[in-house]
């Protein structure tokens, strides 16, 4: 008997739901929305329950599927779940689902901009869950690529003047424009995805087992020389997704003109793709370049951390806010997967869910301040909790998680990097890690007195709360906050079964 | 029978997070006054059964060897990396006796101070306040640093949202952030301590790192600077200088809010800490002696900034800061109990000055002493307020006279003579300005007599009376146990009569300068003038941190954003119009003219051909 293929339901379930909406619900709306609805459905429960059922005793990857694909060149569609991917596949469903509810109200193409969503979601889940490289990357390059034409159609544009030195470039490339935000995310992605590709090749070819596969690639160990090379090609290229310094000016502009349930996908859970890509592909293949290069991976996280918070700080546009404040937590998930400890690294991994939690509840917030008030300017805002206590509230716990207030999913994966940070071989990146919290504390309080608190602006009148589907997305995302920062052994119980084979193969006896 | 004592505090424990929890979840609880109110003190009401009946079923125990219980929180490869559960002992028991108790009077109180309030917003009061309940309960149980410093946050934010309670004033937001960032300064060092110390030792766990400093299992050298920054902690929660500058402003609150966190117990928590953590503080004299300079500085600092303010609340909000330099003296100079001793008593005659200044303020409906006054002829609304005062400037047999006496006697035998002096002169100010209150916002003439006979709901006089029975019932049992001889051993005999002679003095001078006539309170601020004029800005340091976050922060902040924009970004934009350009000029060649391709394929083909001889040579 052949067992039910779950991932590979999880994973094709959106891509079905697209080509269902492009062929079948051409002039209804609501059938766009319900087929999306269906499917990232039918993917969100199924993840809910491989997280549930997964065995954490036994640990190592799970519900396995094999089907060769090009054998004579060792590729194969081959798929499963450690306690690390599980965790991400659950993330995915969650933003995608609560991604559905928040975009509930795009108006116009709504049925090409669904189906490209949808196939974008496949691409993210085989990313995570592929375990065969060349496989991977065909996922990886689909969950790039339709971030062109929903950020290039259906984001929005902002203005940024020329200054300085380099002011005759931002004339020349149209700085500001959704089309320049579209092509530059794009183009860097792209442009970081030749040099995976490279190390891909490089670990194939030098291993000479034939196969892509994760599983053979993890069993040979490469000469050192050949493992620095590559894991610097994964680093740059996993490093751009995941906004390293100073390669991470795509995300703002990115994020701030992309639609709501783009910016939420991208910065909640594409970021991610990077993050998990040096800690599967680098760590897990190479172990010995990744102590090697550890002090660089935790540099330059660090330089994220500070970094993009003081920049989150000086921003006046909202969405640039949030997206700064990822640059800034995706330096805390590098800086806790440079560690290489166990704490670190499992710190790292959580901070990958808390922050895509937490910044996909952003990103739905901020869409639902701009849908009301039509702005998005910090400082003309101002007492918008008494017209919209629901939003106010849900900003505020997303805003406590992002500064790692205890009972939120943030503290836990903070404290956690924390810990790794001190037990390293750089324990000074403790202070950068601390004193970036501070800044957190900072910037998001003084964004929610502004905008929130104090007496109501005279710019807006007729704010009103969420409503109906979109409480649904506000409600399962502080949830999801809530409930794994007050419990969060759900989430570190299996993603420590797959971090410490990680480790073990590193510290060699 | 431990696991029975560990069953009654989650009992304790539990009980106001279910409040919270059913006031959050379910919205028409919420937006119901009086059902939400109900919910609440009836809550809490059963958590001081509970807490009382733990306390009393646990004294003939004498705590076994480890009064921890503990479960797994963050699970790792070799055994939970933290752990979360409850520590019944002596010290954890007293506060939460005093944390319930204090709960209960000022939520009933609320009920009638903000009887005004909008009805659908009490009930995120009683939500925020069963929160806070939790939160300060699972403070004052936690066996592990990592639980304490988890609810020690938890505290921090019930803070930031009572005190932005009134949301839409500026001042209120205002003064709710800034509790909030400077607190939170504290904090970084005190999750930087117990990180490094977690990493020296590999336990959070209280009784585990007790056992360790015991058999000398800690490394002595990093242990100073670690114990100072745990000690940062609390100095920001308890406003230790120079981190006192939030609490005067979180007065924005609502009084009741005050009275509870930002007087009886929430900013204890710092005192508590030092005190809980104290086996590990006595391994570090140096820090120990830091703290109690800094506490007696503190305690001398905000005592004058008291005695030149004239609204009610703030100079209670100094009092509380100085009082807190009083007990963090005591834990400095290696008499915590004395100051433990010092946090309960404060807690509640403290409470009950917060309460009273409520009435007056309900009263007058202003803060300014100088415009309350002609409440002389009833009785029932000085009397408890008075008790308090009294107490708080240390008259016998009122308990804060034998607590703060014990910590002068503490820091006396620890040979901190320059701290001891600070702290006797802080007495003498503290009847001065207290009773500088006392007379101007009860028995001042002719501003407040229009108003005689004022209604004052009979629930929020009743809590009054109940804290100053209380206060007195305590100091009169503390009164028995010093004449039956308790008195400990090492104090000069002097010094009961020298510290109840400072308050005698600080009364009599208040009394001849606000009730007498007999000195003129401008002149003598004339005299001191430099003093007077400093102590009304609070010696600049408010000014200081403005100057640092509007400059330093928000300055660099602005630089770094403008570095990302137009430099780091700028190159990229460098970049790609370069390649723009590039294509631009290339795109030139395109001619469209067939003759121009033959010519380019003629000399393609010419340099082939050249290439190919040389290389044939």
């Amino acid at each position: 008997m052949i067992p039910f293929p779950v991932l590979s339901v999880i994973t094709w379930a959106p891509f079905v739901g697209a080509v269902l909406i492009m062929f079948l619900a051409r002039h209804s709306p609501l059938a766009v929305r319900l087929i999306a609805l269906l499917t990232t459905s039918i993917s969100t429960v199924l993840s809910v329950f491989i997280f549930v059922v997964y065995d954490r005793e036994a640990a190592g990857f799970q519900f396995y599927e094999k089907l060769p694909l090009v054998p004579p060149l060792g590729i194969s569609y081959e798929v499963a779940v450690d306690g690390m991917s599980l965790l991400m596949v659950l993330l995915t469903s969650v933003i995608i689902f609560a991604g559905v509810f928040a975009s509930w109200t795009v108006k116009s193409r709504s049925q090409e901009f669904y189906a490209l969503l949808l196939a974008l979601v496949t691409g993210v889940y085989g990313v995570f869950v592929s375990l065969d490289l060349f496989v991977f990357f065909l996922f990886y390059e689909l969950a790039v690529l339709p971030m062109y034409l929903l950020i290039g159609i259906w984001g929005s544009s902002g203005e940024v003047r020329p200054r300085g030195i380099f002011g005759w470039a931002f004339r020349e490339t149209g700085v500001g424009t959704k089309e320049y935000a579209a092509m530059k995310l794009t183009l860097y992605l792209l442009f970081g995805s030749a040099f995976i590709l490279v190390g891909i090749f490089a670990l194939y070819v030098t291993a000479g087992t034939g196969s892509f596969s994760f599983l053979e690639l993890e069993a040979t160990t490469f000469d050192p020389r050949v493992q620095f090379w590559v894991f610097l090609a994964f680093y740059v290229g996993f490093g751009i997704l995941a906004g390293i310094w100073p390669l991470h000016t795509w995300s703002p502009d990115g994020h701030a003109s992309a639609p709501t349930a783009v910016s939420m996908l991208h910065a909640g859970v594409l970021m991610k793709l990077g993050a998990y890509g040096v800690v599967r592909l680098g760590m897990g293949l190479l172990p010995d370049a990744a102590v090697e290069l550890a002090w660089l991976v935790g540099g330059i996280a660090c330089i994220n951390v500070v970094y993009g918070a003081l920049s989150a700080m000086a921003q006046t546009d909202l969405k640039y806010v949030i997206a700064y404040s990822s640059v800034s937590h995706m330096g805390l998930v590098m800086l806790g997967a440079a560690t290489l400890t166990e704490a670190g690294l499992n710190g790292s991994v959580f901070q990958m869910f808390a922050h895509g939690v937490m910044t996909g509840l952003f990103f739905a917030l901020v869409g639902l301040v701009y849908e009301k008030a039509h702005s998005r300017a910090i400082f003309t805002m101002g007492g918008f909790g008494r017209a919209m206590p629901g939003i106010a509230t849900a900003f505020t716990v997303g805003g406590l998680s992002s500064l790692g207030l205890p009972a939120t999913s943030g503290f836990v994966a903070e404290i956690l990097t924390f810990m790794g940070a001190w037990r390293s071989a750089h324990p000074w990146w403790l202070v950068p890690a601390v004193a970036g919290t501070f800044l957190t504390a900072v910037y998001v309080l003084r964004v929610t007195k502004q905008i929130f608190w104090g007496p109501p602006s005279p710019h807006f009148d007729h704010l009103e709360d969420a409503r109906g589907p979109e409480w649904l997305a506000l409600v399962l995302l502080t949830g999801v906050i809530v409930v794994f920062g007050l419990v969060p052994a759900l989430a570190i119980g299996p993603v420590d079964t797959a971090t410490v084979p990680i480790l073990t193969r590193m510290v060699k006896p | 029978m431990r696991v029975g004592s560990a069953a009654v505090a989650l009992v304790v424990l539990g009980l106001p997070f279910a409040s919270f929890l059913l006031l959050a979840l379910v919205r028409p609880l919420r937006r119901s006054a009086v059902a939400a109110a109900t919910v609440s003190i009836t809550v809490m009401v059963a958590a001081v059964v509970a807490a009382f009946w733990l306390s009393w079923r646990a004294r003939p125990l004498e705590l076994l060897q480890s009064p921890s219980t503990t479960w797994s929180w963050i699970p790792a490869d070799g055994g939970p990396m933290a752990t979360v559960g409850v520590m019944v002992d002596g010290k954890s028991m007293a506060m939460c006796m005093l944390v319930t108790f204090v709960s209960l009077m000022v939520q009933l109180y609320s009920w009638a101070y903000l009887h005004d309030e909008p009805r659908r917003s009490l009930g995120r009061y009683y939500a925020y306040h069963s929160l806070f309940a939790f939160s300060m309960l699972g403070l004052v149980l936690a066996p592990t640093f990592l639980q304490m410093f988890v609810f020690w946050e938890l505290v921090g934010l019930c803070s930031y949202l009572l005190i932005g309670y009134w949301y839409d004033r500026p001042s209120a937001a205002r003064a709710a952030v800034k509790a909030f960032w400077i607190t939170k300064l504290g904090d970084l060092g005190f999750v930087a301590g117990i990180v490094m110390l977690w990493a020296a030792a590999g336990t959070f766990d209280f009784w585990e790192l007790f056992r360790l400093a015991h058999t000398n299992g800690l490394p002595p050298a990093g242990m100073p600077l670690i114990m100072f920054l745990i000690y940062l902690g609390a100095v920001g929660k308890s406003a230790q200088f120079p981190l006192h500058i939030w609490l005067p402003d979180a007065m924005e609150g609502p009084t009741p809010v005050s009275a509870l966190i930002h007087a009886a117990t929430m900013v204890t928590a710092g005192v508590f800490l030092v005190n809980r953590a104290f086996p590990l503080f006595m391994l570090v004299p140096d820090v120990l002696t830091l703290i109690a300079w800094v506490g007696a500085f503190t305690a001398l600092l905000a005592a004058t900034m008291a005695c030149v303010e004239n609204d009610i609340k703030r100079v209670l909000a100094y009092s509380t800061v100085s009082q807190l330099g009083y007990m963090m003296a005591a834990a400095g100079a290696s008499a915590p109990d004395a100051g433990f001793a010092h946090l309960l008593t404060h807690g509640v005659f403290k409470a009950l000055l917060f309460l009273g200044a409520g009435i007056v303020i309900h009263v007058f409906h202003t803060n300014d002493v100088f415009r309350m006054g002609g409440l002389g002829g009833q009785p029932w609304l000085w009397v408890p307020f008075v008790l308090a005062t009294l107490a708080l400037a240390g008259v016998p047999p009122l308990p804060g006279f034998f607590t703060k006496e014990a910590i002068l006697g503490g820091v006396f035998e620890a040979h901190l003579t320059i701290p001891f002096v600070m702290l006797a002169v802080t007495a003498f100010l503290t009847a001065f300005y207290m009773f500088r209150v006392v007379f101007l916002a009860f028995f001042a003439r002719g501003l407040g007599d229009s108003h005689a006979h004022h209604h004052v709901p009979p629930l929020m006089s009743g809590v009054c009376w109940t804290l100053a029975a209380l206060s007195v019932a305590t100091g009169v049992n503390l009164a028995r146990q010093m004449l039956a001889g308790a008195h400990h051993e090492g104090a000069p005999a002097w010094l009961p009569a020298f510290s109840l002679g400072l308050a005698g003095a600080g009364i009599v001078l208040a009394w001849a300068m606000y009730r007498r006539g007999a000195i003129d309170p401008a002149r003598v601020a004339t005299v001191l003038a430099p003093l007077d004029w400093a102590a009304r800005r609070g010696y600049g340091i408010d000014a200081v941190f403005a100057g640092l976050y509007r400059g330093a922060l928000l300055g660099f902040s602005r630089v770094v954003g403008w570095v990302d924009r137009y430099v780091v970004d700028g190159l990229l934009n460098v970049f790609s119009a370069w390649t723009l350009r590039a294509g631009d000029r290339l795109r030139r060649l395109q001619t469209g003219l067939p003759q121009d391709y033959v010519y380019g394929v003629a000399l393609g083909a010419l340099i082939l051909f050249v290439l190919a001889q040389w290389r044939m040579k």
